[in-house]
């Protein structure tokens, strides 16, 4: 198993903290990106870090539905808004904003050993 | 006899407050102690049954029953149905227009999402309207 920090993945995302400055050395093991918030709960697999380019209210209500989400990514420079950074809050949720595009900080995470299942951690498809 | 039963209403296209039936499920199944596979599963089904009155229909309600040893979850709703039931429960089947898709809804998997998070699922749909209703059982 594969521990990142979520301090390491601001630092590998160069990512800006918009939310729980004070929770960065919580580890995470997995991670997942979408844009469509069906295909989020649509896995089974356990997910504690959600990148997407969706900004709305809606990203913090699908992260509390999941339940495992520790931390929510905006990708490509794109902010929320005041409303779901409160949302986010209430939810106990970390939030940062990367500049990479999703496909990159997915594939940024993932090469730092992120990966999506609970089951097969890093090092399972070499 | 439900040890449990309550009733919500949830507006067609009311984007703001989507998802608070099922934070009030989270919230109530929690204070029950229930096992989290149980509460994530819950809260999924009654989020995507949420989401479909909101973005497909006229507007409806969720009524939430807890029993001894299940919970059931009815959605419901008056129009103008599912035309094609069969069609609808494929995994990816959507006609959610492009603004729906920009929000982050219409990958189809909503159904499906129900269903693969329930014990047991029924679809009843006519041009009045559509009932969901699906079980989870403890
Ligand atoms: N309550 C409803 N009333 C009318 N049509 C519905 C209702 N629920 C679902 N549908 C129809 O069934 C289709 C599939 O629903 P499903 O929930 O699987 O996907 P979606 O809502 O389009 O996208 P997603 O749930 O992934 O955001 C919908 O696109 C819509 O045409
Ligand atoms: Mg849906």
């Amino acid at each position: 198993m594969l521990a990142v920090k979520l301090r390491e993945i601001k630092e590998i995302l160069e990512a800006q903290v918009l939310l729980g400055e004070e929770k960065l050395e919580e580890e995470v093991f997995t991670a997942c990106g979408a844009d469509l918030m069906s295909d989020v709960l649509a896995s089974r697999d356990e997910k504690a870090v959600l990148l997407t380019g969706l900004t709305n209210v809606q990203v913090v209500r699908t992260a509390e539905v999941v339940g495992d989400i520790k931390c929510i990514i905006f990708v490509r420079g794109k902010s929320p808004g005041d409303d779901v950074l409160e949302q986010a809050k209430k939810a106990g949720l970390v939030v940062m904003k990367t500049k990479y595009p999703l496909y990159i900080a997915c594939g940024l995470l993932y090469s730092n050993g992120l990966t999506c299942r609970s089951g097969e951690k890093n090092g399972a498809l070499q | 006899m439900a040890l449990y039963s309550k009733e919500f209403e949830v507006k067609a296209r009311d984007f703001d407050s989507a998802g608070e039936v099922s934070s009030n499920l989270r919230a109530i199944l929690k204070q029950l102690s229930l096992a989290p596979d149980i509460v994530r599963r819950s809260c999924i089904v009654c989020y995507e049954a949420e989401m479909n009155i909101i973005i497909h229909s006229y507007g409806g309600t969720i009524k939430i029953e807890i029993f001894e040893d299940r919970i059931r979850i009815i959605a419901e709703d008056t129009g103008p149905g599912i035309e094609d039931i069969e069609l609808a429960m494929k995994e990816g089947y959507s006609t959610a227009p492009e603004e729906i898709r920009e929000m982050g809804f219409g990958a189809g998997m909503g159904l499906p999402n129900i269903k693969a998070n329930s014990d047991f699922m029924d679809i009843k749909s006519s041009k009045d309207g559509t009932v969901v209703v699906a079980e989870i059982l403890f």
